[in-house]
């Protein structure tokens, strides 16, 4: 039994138990969605005024639609206790830390690409830069975004209300994540700067979190 | 009063084992032993330490003073593939079937063998190729997939949290009976339980808890026959 079995297993059951019940993206698009519509019809922007702000706008949303995935992610194992059963398991935690994040992962990137088109239309967003580059961004800060979202969900779960205390735990430590998603996103749409600085500043940023996690989450998840 | 097999080294050793909630204290220096092969059934009014003590010596919660050994180690995670714990809740996903759980808890495991969930279902009397999700499942069958969910792995031993809790006495007393062959198999065995009458038959030991210790520890008369637990079967 290793690390990667283990994720592999609590991924799949993860993402059959998703699929069945679609809560999580379910709420995550309606979200997304409205935010959408209400900006779009809220600011009514033109093209040029789309691509400046379009960057805040697009990530701003995702980051509330996130949490409300993020605040799903162990109310499945707190139901029935069963993560009681992992914990007297022999699996390693940090297989089970790794296949909610992953899960998460997937769920926003589901997301993102769902919601890509809209933000196209609304927004009448045309790229300056090169569109690949978004897709990096998009990668990279969506991982930002669910490795700390996930750690701080697993650390709120025995709060009493844990579904105010994620975002207020977690929003103020993906603020460099976020100015980096922003920023290099704008830059890309506009054309007027290099992502590249953003872009290597959301690369460090996900290996030092995904480390720390992955370091604390065992503590985490024992917490009585 | 402390009951230990003579060619066996004690499954549990508790030693002034005490656990404070705040300032409450609901484990009070407790120290017993153990021995391996016997089927202990733990009785005691509400919040006399029966779930907190099991949930101690399970490793979900660490004592506040005092230590164990489990299975001769110190740390529980060093011998979790030899332990079997059913928890008070069922410790299932409602959202699947039940060899769609009992297939995810074997892989925690490092059990791979779709046999090993069916065999387990057959055990406590399910049907393996029940397709129907544990959320429509009766409160008996739960307890029933439940008790699958912690002997799927064949561990030596089994700490059983109240699981004839909301089952029929028909449905309790063939899982007594389950938990008497299992012991005879060779495994220990803690229940914490309310209903002591459906333990009579196969008890070895009744562990009687109040105020947070151990208070009596009662051999059962028809345990003399079996109290070998060297001569019994291996599985």
């Amino acid at each position: 039994m290793t690390t990667l079995t283990v994720t592999r297993a609590t991924l799949m059951k993860d993402l059959r138990m998703e699929w069945r019940s679609k809560d999580a993206i379910n709420s995550m698009l309606f979200f997304a969605l409205l935010v959408v519509v209400i900006f779009s019809f809220a600011f009514n922007p033109t093209a040029e005024e789309s691509r400046q702000i379009a960057g805040g706008l697009i990530w701003v949303a995702f980051l509330f639609a996130a949490v409300v995935a993020l605040n799903q992610t162990w109310a499945r194992e707190l139901r029935n206790q069963v993560l009681d059963a992992y914990r007297v398991s022999p699996a390693p935690p940090n297989a089970l830390f790794l296949a909610k994040t992953v899960g998460n992962f997937l769920f926003v990137i589901v997301l993102e690409c769902l919601m890509a088109p809209l933000f196209v239309i609304f927004y009448e967003l045309r790229s300056v830069g090169p569109v690949w580059q978004l897709i990096v961004v998009a990668l990279l800060g969506t991982w930002a975004l669910v490795v700390n979202g996930t750690f701080f969900a697993a650390l709120s779960i025995r709060t009493r209300s844990r579904e105010i205390m994620l975002p207020l735990i977690l929003f103020p430590i993906s603020i460099p994540a976020l100015l980096g998603m922003v920023d290099a996103t704008t830059s890309i749409l506009t054309g007027e700067a290099s992502p590249d600085f953003w872009v290597k500043m959301l690369t460090v940023y996900d290996v030092v979190f995904t480390a720390i996690c992955l370091l604390l989450f065992e503590t985490v998840l024992n917490a009585e | 009063m402390i009951a230990t097999a003579p060619s066996l080294p004690p499954v549990i050793v508790l030693d002034n084992l005490v656990k404070f909630f705040g300032r409450f204290a609901a484990i009070r220096e407790i120290s017993a032993e153990f021995a391996a092969g016997r089927l202990y059934v733990v009785l005691g009014d509400n919040g006399a330490g029966k779930s907190t003590l099991l949930r101690i010596v399970a490793g979900l919660m660490e004592p506040s003073q005092g230590s164990f050994t489990l299975l001769g180690a110190k740390k529980v995670r060093d011998v979790a593939h030899r332990v079997g714990y059913m928890g008070h809740a069922p410790l299932l996903y409602d959202e699947l079937s039940g060899m769609e759980n009992l297939r995810y808890f074997a892989g925690l495991y490092g059990l791979q063998d779709d046999n090993v969930g069916r065999q387990a279902m057959l055990m406590v009397g399910l049907d393996p190729d029940l397709g129907r999700r544990v959320g429509q499942y009766s409160q008996g069958m739960r307890q029933r997939l439940s008790l699958a969910r912690a002997v799927l792995h064949n561990p030596e031993l089994m700490l059983l949290d109240e699981p004839f809790s909301n089952v029929d006495v028909h449905s309790a007393r063939e899982m007594a009976a389950v938990l008497g062959r299992v012991r005879d198999q060779g495994k220990t065995i803690f229940v914490v339980t309310h209903q002591a009458p459906l333990m009579e038959g196969v008890a070895d030991e009744f562990v009687y808890m109040a105020a947070g210790q151990i208070v009596d520890r009662q051999e059962v008369a028809r345990k003399v026959a079996a109290a070998e637990p060297a001569l019994r079967s291996a599985p």
